[in-house]
């Protein structure tokens, strides 16, 4: 069993607050999930896994190609918060 | 009109012949949506004003005979695929208000071949579920029985047009999302294989995994969609340009696997019955059965939740309260971010990022998230062994018909069981099929086709043939 104080510390790192009665329900369900992932100790071990990329692995060339000037500003106006086209973020420090 | 009659193919037919015009047709679906959908709710928003646009300048290009692939035919687009200027919320509080900056590459390539947009369709919050009852915004029902889930998360798409709501519609399939709704609700859905789609324009759920495909009435609509769609977008690097092929593939060169994994503890005997019968039919068109084995399909559910909810939970920290839509105000970023996303994302949201933060955290990610790589190794092999030898597999969707709203809300892990038999091939990348074909009571079953990387033309053409045995 997860214990409560690892919920709080996983919630903290995926930054989601939780309430109270959010974090009991997680400690049981999380618990729950996490002792079904143990069927995969039975699984065999492969001799080498080749690679953990699916589909081709063709990389795009790191070209600037010209987009319509209006999509930057329809981004920028999804944001909550923005001022003369750029997107304001509460200070860091 | 009469819209349970309307395919594609018969809607381009009755437009062609001047029966009637894109905008009677679409009048006609917009009209059926008012009447019913209060009840379904299949649909999260209605595109009205773009769809009678959208009809007009159909009949515009009908009449000068310009008759392109989808012209004037409406249809309904998962909520989590943006349509320019529509909002789009993933079913999420958190995108309530959004609105889509730019058209996703297959919403381009629908609107060149002129088909009309009705409306956005329900689906789990952020694509996360198997039943719809994850948005944010309430659960479809099943066309077939009020009291029971359309399946999901692409609950919404295939409930609209199995209750005539849309001639076809786009979904999303991340571990089952087109295929088990479609069974669930008794239409065509097709998951493409992993390439075959681009996502550019599909909010991303597990970016390993996501793919776009359609639902329609019949397997000949399918196949008109997936052709439009299909094809390699410079704006998503892992799509590619599959091969041409105008194969005919005849039922009675065929071999079909039937993995016993899929029959095992668990399935409704009366859904075994009618997989089984479905397969005994294609024996009898002269098909060659070969009962074969997955050996690592038993791991496949464990290793899907790793792996989907590690890449959630990279995926959704885009969800910020900066970017986009709600932002809960605070005192430092940190508290926007820790409000924002607890009060903005839902229960199984908020599970997955949990899930997938803890196997991807320092300590555990090789027990988990480097397992999971591993056992996922072993779900290809098996696949490919399997396609060294047979041509398609058959099995079942679901080991159950649509299940009752509630049943299993409050249990994650039967939810998760739900995917048991869509989530395999998802983890080696194969396209996948759900058809009709049979029902218990009045709640239909679908059966699964699955075939080898880019052959979605042998699973279609098979199915087709199947279709008229059915």
């Amino acid at each position: 069993m997860i214990s409560k104080e690892e919920v709080k510390h996983i919630a903290k790192l995926a930054r989601l607050e939780l309430t109270e009665k959010e974090t009991e329900k997680m400690q049981k369900d999380l618990s729950e999930i996490l002792d079904y992932f143990n069927l995969l100790k039975k699984a065999p071990n492969p001799a080498k896994t080749k690679n953990f990329v699916v589909g081709n692995k063709n990389l795009r060339k790191d070209e600037t190609t010209p987009r319509n000037a209006t999509i930057a500003e329809k981004l920028i106006a999804a944001a909550p918060d923005k001022k003369d086209g750029y997107i304001k973020v509460k200070s860091i420090l | 009109m009469e819209l349970a009659d309307f395919t594609i193919k018969k809607a381009r037919e009755g437009l062609k012949n001047k029966e009637f015009s894109s905008v009677e047709l679409t009048e006609a679906y917009l009209d059926r949506i008012k009447k019913i959908d209060k009840d379904l709710n299949a649909f999260l928003s209605v595109t009205e004003e773009l769809a009678l646009t959208q009809a007009e300048q159909a009949d515009k290009k009908i009449a000068s005979g310009e008759f392109l692939e989808l012209i004037g035919v409406p249809c309904a687009i998962k909520d989590a695929i943006l349509v320019e200027g529509q909002k789009c919320t993933a079913a999420s509080k958190i995108l309530e208000n959004y609105i889509a900056p730019y058209d996703a590459t297959v919403i381009k390539k629908l609107k060149e071949q002129g088909a009309v947009i009705l409306g956005k369709t329900n689906t789990d919050e952020f694509t996360m579920g198997s039943s719809t009852e994850n948005s944010a915004f309430g659960a479809t029902k099943n066309p077939h029985d009020s009291a029971r889930v359309a399946g999901g998360s692409s609950g919404g798409s295939a409930a609209s047009v199995a209750a005539n709501e849309a001639c076809f519609s786009l979904g999303s399939d991340t571990g089952g999302s087109i295929r088990q709704p479609a069974s669930f609700c008794g239409v065509v859905g097709l998951c493409p294989t992993y390439g075959a789609v681009s996502r550019y324009g599909l909010i991303a759920h597990a970016s390993s995994l996501d793919q776009i495909g359609p639902f329609a009435k019949n397997v000949e609509d399918a196949k008109i969609v997936f052709d439009v769609i299909k094809g390699k977008d410079s704006m998503d690097a892992t799509s590619v340009e599959p091969g041409i092929s105008n194969f005919k593939f005849q039922i009675s060169n065929l071999k079909i696997g039937v993995p016993k994994e899929y029959f095992a503890k668990g399935i409704e005997p009366e859904v075994e019955k009618i997989i089984r019968g479905a397969i005994k039919k294609a024996k009898e068109a002269g098909a060659k059965i070969v009962e074969m084995s997955l050996p690592s399909s038993e791991f496949a559910l464990a290793c899907y939740y790793i792996i989907d909810p590690s890449e959630i939970s990279a995926n959704l920290a885009r969800f910020d309260g900066i970017r986009y839509g709600l932002s809960e105000p605070a005192e430092n970023l940190s508290e926007v971010y820790l409000k924002t996303r607890g009060r903005g994302l839902g229960e199984e949201v908020k599970r997955r990022i949990m899930i997938g933060t803890y196997c991807l955290s320092s300590g555990y990610y090789d027990a988990y998230y480097k397992k999971a790589q591993e056992v996922r190794e072993l779900i290809k092999q098996d696949f490919a062994k399997a396609f060294k030898t047979v041509d398609v597999l058959f099995c079942p969707v679901s080991p159950f018909p649509a299940f009752k709203i509630g049943e299993k809300a409050d249990n994650p892990m039967s939810m998760y069981l739900a995917d048991i038999y869509t989530i395999p091939l998802k983890l080696a990348g194969l396209p996948g099929l759900s058809m009709p074909a049979g029902k218990i009571g009045n709640l239909p079953v679908g059966l699964q086709i699955i075939g080898n990387h880019f052959q979605e033309d042998k699973i279609m053409s098979i199915a087709e043939q199947l279709e008229k045995m059915l």
